[in-house]
């Protein structure tokens, strides 16, 4: 606890992260100078398209970046005032699965074909606790339980079980040693939408349950609105706007966010065409200078494009990285 | 899983009569007259239509054939060289030990040394490990066996004196012979495990390995490995296999009298019952081989053999 007061509260800090993929022409800028903070027992919503570096987070977060081409060029990811990212592969590995664990976006390739679905749980167990094979057979069983699966499931294989089940073998997998953080990469994309539902519930029931903090990566805001303290939104690399829930929700300033929610349609009106955001996102190897939003933006200015955009305080009080901010609350405003 | 196996077994009765009705019928319409190897080409006429009449030469093909079948599958009773006179189940009892002793010490030096050079070069991608290991691989295709065993003979036998030059006795009499014969499979073995490597490496179960903190050893060892085995046992099989019947370079070089150097030597001196018994023998070894391989599919893979499994049931119901 001492450990806990020293930091104030900020549990997971992350400062000026990069991420580059190198390949033999080019260099791939996925993550750029990302920062945020998450506070114990809340959950972080990471929101943004594919291909916006979400996943180049969490996974740098956990330093398991393919080997081949991924640097971590960059920053630090401080848990509890250690920065992982200077931390021995040894003492990284006993974190991984440990005190930070991830819910990968694909049930159906994320579980090994040839191991037992139970096997997989204990294995993670054993690597993290002391004891005898027994208690950790014992203990995966509990998980399976806790995760609507009967125990009796134990010896069976992933090509057994339905997409859903296997993902909730990941979040056992996931919870099983009790984490402090957990990083949910698009927990539900591959799955149905009636168990989309089921699996977010069981989510963030278990979190509420057993304290945990969560990174939650998704492209949905409904899954933002509901489960959610905290909103990031990622573009090309880079966070964009971040604030509580209401704040971003209420009042977003970024013209990328008020894009994402102008796409929704509205259920109450009959609405002939989607509202897309014109055009597609930079080429991550290839980013404009300035504002990487800048060829979207309909309120660019000659300034967006004049070098790196510091993050701004909105008249709510949130943190949005846009230049022309009080041009664009006005300009929603009168729509 | 039971069902299945007594059903591939069952299986290889049609296989072992189909290949000994090819091979007879093939050695029969092959020039060649008993007799005349038999009594030599001095004989004359009468003593070699006596002989012919009273090995049932004359009689039609189909009751040659019939007698063939029977001699061989219900009385096992191979017959007799028409070179040597030597009894050819006696023969080949003496010396299928030797050539399987050969083949899977050779085998499991190609596998010792194939395997791990493979997940090294795999793990390694592009890099120096890689190249190193590739380059060893194709070395192994290239150097040609018999090459490789005299040079193999020279700095063990002649300069070192640490092993026998040729023949057969202990099991120090197969360690050169083995290592002259590996390198092939070695080479193969290696491309194999590498590619398949490759291709596990990249799943998203080997990510999550790593995020529940396994080691890298153990990922490689215990996560891809296992996935990758299915090419690779595939490989090993069909490499027994040959190896089984294409020892023969070897076999000459360091003179072991095995199953290779038996059949090579029938089929030049025309003698045709060892040649279709031999044929016939390790058709039946190579399809036991084929049917550990697919053992060996199910035992490594859930998936394998639960469709084993579901086809056993399947003919259940049916009848």
């Amino acid at each position: 606890m001492a450990e806990l007061e020293k930091n104030a509260g900020h549990f997971l800090e992350v400062k000026d992260l990069t991420v580059e993929y190198f390949t033999k022409e080019k260099v791939v800028h996925a993550v750029n100078s990302v920062s945020f903070s998450l506070e114990k027992g809340k959950t972080l919503g990471l929101v943004g398209e594919t291909g916006a570096g979400k996943t180049s987070i969490a996974k740098s977060i956990l330093r398991i970046l393919p080997d081949v081409g991924a640097r971590i060029v960059g920053g630090e990811v401080l848990l509890d005032g250690v920065d992982l990212i200077a931390l021995p592969e040894k003492e990284m590995r006993g974190i991984r699965g440990n005190k930070i664990s991830m819910i990968f976006q694909d049930p159906m390739t994320a579980l090994n074909p040839v191991q037992r679905v139970g096997d997989q749980i204990a294995e993670v167990i054993a690597l993290h606790n002391e004891g005898k094979k027994d208690e950790f057979k014992r203990r995966a069983q509990e998980m399976l339980e806790l995760v609507g699966i009967p125990r009796e499931r134990y010896s069976e294989y992933p090509h057994q079980f339905s997409g859903g089940m296997k993902q909730r073998v990941i979040i056992a997998i996931a919870l099983a040693c009790n984490p402090a953080l957990l990083l949910a990469d698009e927990p539900t994309t591959a799955l149905d939408v009636t168990i989309q539902a089921q699996v977010l519930r069981l989510i963030g029931q278990l979190r509420d349950k057993l304290g945990t903090s969560m990174i939650l990566i998704t492209h949905d805001m409904g899954v933002v609105a509901t489960y959610c303290d905290n909103v990031a939104v990622v573009y090309a690399g880079g966070i964009v706007e971040s604030g509580t829930r209401e704040q971003i929700f209420d009042h977003p300033s970024h013209p990328y966010t008020v894009g994402l929610f102008g796409a929704i349609p509205n259920m109450n009106e009959d609405e002939e065409w989607l509202h897309p955001i014109d055009g597609l996102p930079p080429d991550p190897s290839n980013l404009p200078k300035g504002c990487a939003f800048r060829p979207r933006c309909k309120y660019a200015t000659e300034r967006c494009g004049e070098g790196p955009i510091e993050m701004a305080e909105t008249p709510d009080g949130h943190q949005c990285r846009c230049c022309n901010l009080e041009a664009v609350i006005k300009g929603e405003k009168a729509k | 899983m039971i069902r299945y196996i007594i059903r591939r077994l069952l299986w290889m009765i049609p296989v072992a009569l189909g290949v000994a009705v090819i091979v007879f019928t093939l050695m029969t319409f092959c020039p060649s007259d008993a007799a005349e190897i038999i009594l030599g080409s001095n004989a004359t006429e009468e003593d070699k239509e006596i002989l012919r009449d009273s090995m049932g030469l004359n009689d039609p093909f189909f009751v040659r054939l019939g007698d063939f079948l029977t001699d061989t599958f219900i009385r096992f009773d191979f017959g007799k060289s028409w070179v040597t006179k030597a009894d050819i189940k006696t023969s080949i009892l003496e010396r299928m030990p030797r050539t399987f002793v050969l083949t899977v010490s050779t085998l499991a030096i190609s596998v010792l040394v194939g395997i791990p050079l493979g997940i090294i070069a795999a793990i390694n991608q592009g890099k120096l490990g890689d190249n190193m290991c590739m380059a060893f691989a194709l070395a192994g295709i290239s150097i040609p066996n018999f090459w490789l065993a005299l040079l193999l003979v020279i700095l063990f036998s002649v300069k070192l004196k640490l092993l026998p030059p040729m023949g057969i006795g202990g099991l120090e009499y197969y360690i050169l012979p083995a290592i002259a014969g590996c390198t092939n499979g070695i080479a193969s073995l290696a491309r194999q495990t590498r590619s398949s490597m490759l291709e596990v490496i990249r799943s998203d179960y080997i990510t999550t390995a790593r995020a529940k903190g396994v080691k890298e050893f153990d990922v490689i060892t215990k996560h891809a490995l296992k996935n990758a085995l299915i090419p690779i046992i595939t490989v090993v099989g069909t490499h027994f296999g040959r190896l089984l019947g294409g020892m023969m370079i070897i076999e000459t070089i360091f003179s072991i009298p095995g199953m290779g150097t038996l059949i090579i030597t029938a089929v030049n001196t025309r003698d045709l019952p060892v040649v279709q018994v031999g044929s016939i023998i390790l058709a039946i070894v190579f399809s036991f081989c084929m049917l550990i391989v697919d053992l060996l599919y199910a035992a490594v893979d859930p998936r394998i053999k639960a469709q084993y499994e579901s086809m056993g049931k399947r003919r259940v119901k049916h009848g």
